[in-house]
């Protein structure tokens, strides 16, 4: 029954609501095949505004752009963060593939000064990416940002943490939260229509389970008691402990005795 | 040869109002004294009724607001050689014809810069970006292409031949005779050129002396004329004076795109790009305002500096009008000139960021555009650093730790409710502890056990607890 169902849904005369119009659009993978079916064009839309929403910082939302960001700084263009809430850790930059010679951090004191420092970014054409966060802009603000990106053909992301939605001229809106263990996508906007079942990612599962191999508290971790302050296997210890440190005072008291 | 004559018939005005796009009523004094008569004067004034050799005093009642300014020859001396020095890269032998001439020999260049009419375009361009007017005339002889400038007539004779003709019809009185020789000149019917060069040349030298013949000579290329070539100072400084104090960057920035085109042409002569600028502002009771321009890479695109300057020009806050510019390069480096290519290259990729890593600088201030690095180092706060953008090596990890994609500037003391760490709700353990101590050596030292943990809402933390003092929990990044 089923299969006769999808040879009828074959046919390309049928269009199904909730489907997304394929387009040919530039874009840059998202690394993610789930999420990548649910895009039009298979990825960030190049030469656009994508804007994600993440109403507190921690569940995924870096991650989720960090693959794309690898493959363009890989083929050395140049992705700029404008005002980022944080210090993007270089350390886990690298060991997602980022490569730091071309990243470019702009740190502007207000939200006018962003815009500019994107706009500049943007029109420098050399920029692979833009990625900016802000909370209050003005629609208009957006507006003129989504028409730099369309002359630059740079993917332009934004990363906002307000907690409701108000209306924005962006290409591609996503919202992104947690859930048990996973990264949750809903699609809020796309081009080519459809409101799409919301793509579950795991994007944490390795991390913790890399970490849990070392872990002598993995069992059960919310039964947790507070570490006893004694020597216990250390990860990272320095090279030379305090107290071992030589004692030159006999090395000079040798010859003073023989005279 | 071939000489191009660059004559500037009203130096004395546009040492001044060059820097300001429409200046007020100006008229240059021929001396600082009372009875002084108006030697020059700009459009507006002119508009006033005033004209050239009238008097002063006379010159001032007709208009409230004429400026009067007294002639400064040193500073027309100055602004000859710094065109010269600009006119260097046209062609290598420049010579300074003073009161008001630059010469430049371009039989040489003719092919490189496309043909003596393109080669004329540049220089007008590249003049009235400089900000003076000029009467550009060439011949084969440096006098003659002196004499029709001098004259107003923007002549293009290529060859000898053609020079007696076009120098015949050219006034006795150009070659800047002795008023007594003008005199009998006059007396005997002899007017132009032709008329002299008709007459006995004996009888001419007897009664007007060898010179003058000498010099007629000379301009029609007889005998040699030599011209001392002119040489480019080391450095870059060039002082603008400004016709009214001035407040507004843009009204600034005309005045120092004047200086930044000066200083171009100059750095293209000497094959030479500025890294670093100084500029300084003077006003009228105070100190210099003094401020820096730093570039990336050595550079001498005139628009590219423009585009910078603009972006300091409106961080700056004057304390007072400035009533003077001056522009000083402060760091020169050899920048070869590059082969034209078809496609963009990498090249061209890295200058672009180089631009807007300048742009964004002088706007946002130098700490504010940066570029990430990581280091050789356990303790998280200093397994970082900033770098210059572009040199970021990013060293891979060859253990597989686990680090968060934030860090917070400084670690977070969390709540502890019963034992448990709080951070908008009571965390939950999910991996760890990872144990970092080290840095005992420099006085950085810590102790801490890392731990992934979850809250409520279920964002991944990374939190640590402090293993002396106090113990305590503090939130040190997010996996974000």
């Amino acid at each position: 029954m089923a299969s006769a169902l999808d040879l009828v849904l074959q046919n390309p005369a049928i269009w199904r609501g909730n489907d997304c119009a394929r387009v040919a659009v530039p874009s840059v993978p998202s690394g993610f095949a789930e999420l990548d079916v649910q895009l039009p064009g298979g990825g960030w839309p190049a030469g656009a505004l994508t804007e994600i929403y993440a109403e507190r910082p921690g569940v995924g939302e870096l991650q989720l752009v960090m693959p794309a960001a690898a493959c363009l700084t890989q083929s050395e263009r140049w992705i700029t963060l404008v005002a980022p809430p944080y210090l993007p850790y270089p350390p886990a930059l690298a060991a997602h593939g980022v490569k730091l010679s071309r990243l470019l951090l702009v740190q502007a004191p207000a939200v006018d000064e962003s815009l500019w420092a994107c706009e500049q970014a943007l029109r420098a054409g050399s920029c692979g990416a833009v990625m900016v966060w802000l909370n209050q802009v003005h629609e208009r603000a957006l507006k003129r940002l989504q028409l730099a990106a369309e002359t630059s053909g740079a993917l332009v992301l934004l990363f906002r943490a307000s907690r409701s939605i108000p209306a924005s001229p962006a290409a591609l809106r996503l919202h992104v939260s947690r859930s048990e263990s996973r990264t949750v996508v809903r699609i809020l906007k796309r081009r080519g229509g459809g409101m799409p079942a919301p793509v579950t990612l795991d994007l944490h599962g390795t991390l913790v389970e890399r970490s849990k191999i070392k872990s002598n508290l993995a069992a059960d971790e919310r039964r947790w008691t507070p570490i006893k302050k004694e020597k216990s296997t250390s990860v990272a210890r320095s090279p030379v402990s305090s107290e071992r440190q030589p004692q030159p005072k006999s090395l000079f008291r040798l010859p003073l005795t023989k005279s | 040869m071939l000489w191009l004559a660059l004559h500037f018939p009203t130096l004395a005005l546009d040492v001044y109002t060059r820097g300001a796009r429409a200046p007020s009523p100006l008229a240059i004094a021929s001396s600082p004294g009372n009875n002084a008569v108006v030697l020059t004067c700009n459009h507006s004034a002119h508009h006033c009724g005033v004209w050239s050799g009238m008097p002063l005093a006379a010159a001032c009642a007709l208009s409230s607001e004429l400026v009067v300014i007294a002639r400064d020859v040193a500073a027309e001396r100055t602004a000859l050689e710094r065109i010269a020095a600009w006119a260097l890269q046209f062609t290598p032998a420049v010579s300074i014809a003073r009161p008001a001439e630059v010469l430049l020999e371009i039989a040489g260049s003719l092919k490189l810069f496309g043909g003596l009419n393109r080669l004329r375009a540049q220089l007008e361009n590249g003049l009235a970006e400089l900000g003076y007017s000029f009467v550009l005339a060439c011949s084969p002889t440096p006098l003659a292409a002196q004499l029709f400038a001098r004259a107003g007539l923007p002549a293009r004779i290529r060859h000898r031949d053609a020079l007696r003709a076009g120098l015949g019809q050219l006034s006795v009185d150009a070659f800047g005779l002795p008023l007594e020789s003008g005199t009998l000149l006059r007396a005997i019917g002899v007017r132009t050129l032709d008329d002299c060069l008709r007459l006995p040349r004996d009888g001419v030298a007897r009664r007007l002396g060898q010179k003058l013949l000498d010099t007629f000579d000379r301009a029609l290329g007889y005998i040699p004329d030599p011209r001392p070539n002119f040489i480019p100072p080391a450095d870059f400084v060039a002082a603008l004076t400004l016709p009214a104090p001035v407040h507004e960057a843009e009204q600034l920035l005309f005045a120092a795109r004047r200086l930044l085109a000066e200083l171009c042409g100059f750095l293209c002569a000497t094959g030479n790009g500025a890294q670093r600028l100084a500029f300084a502002l003077a006003h009228e009771d105070r100190a210099e305002t003094w401020f820096t321009l730093d570039l990336t890479a050595a550079t001498r695109d005139l628009e590219h500096l423009v585009s910078v300057l603009r972006e300091r020009l409106e961080r700056l806050a004057l304390p007072r009008p400035a009533t003077a510019i001056t522009l000083k390069s402060e760091l020169l480096l050899p920048t070869p000139s590059r082969n034209l290519s078809l496609l963009p290259d990498s090249r061209e990729h890295a200058e672009a960021v180089g631009r807007l890593i300048e742009r964004l600088r002088a706007r946002l201030s130098s700490g504010a555009v940066k570029g990430l690095d990581t280091a050789t180092d356990y303790r998280p706060e200093r397994a970082w650093q900033i770098c210059e953008p572009g040199n970021g090596y990013g060293a891979q990890e060859t253990r597989p730790v686990v680090r968060p994609l934030w860090l917070l500037a400084s670690p977070q003391p969390l709540r502890e409710i019963g034992a448990m760490p709080h951070y908008q709700g009571p965390l939950a353990l999910l991996a760890g502890p990872e144990r970092i101590e080290s840095g005992w050596w420099d006085g950085g030292d810590v102790a801490r056990d890392y731990f992934i943990a979850r809250n409520p809402a279920h964002a991944l933390l990374w939190v640590y607890r402090e293993r002396r003092h106090d113990g305590g929990w503090y939130l040190h990044g997010f996996f974000a």
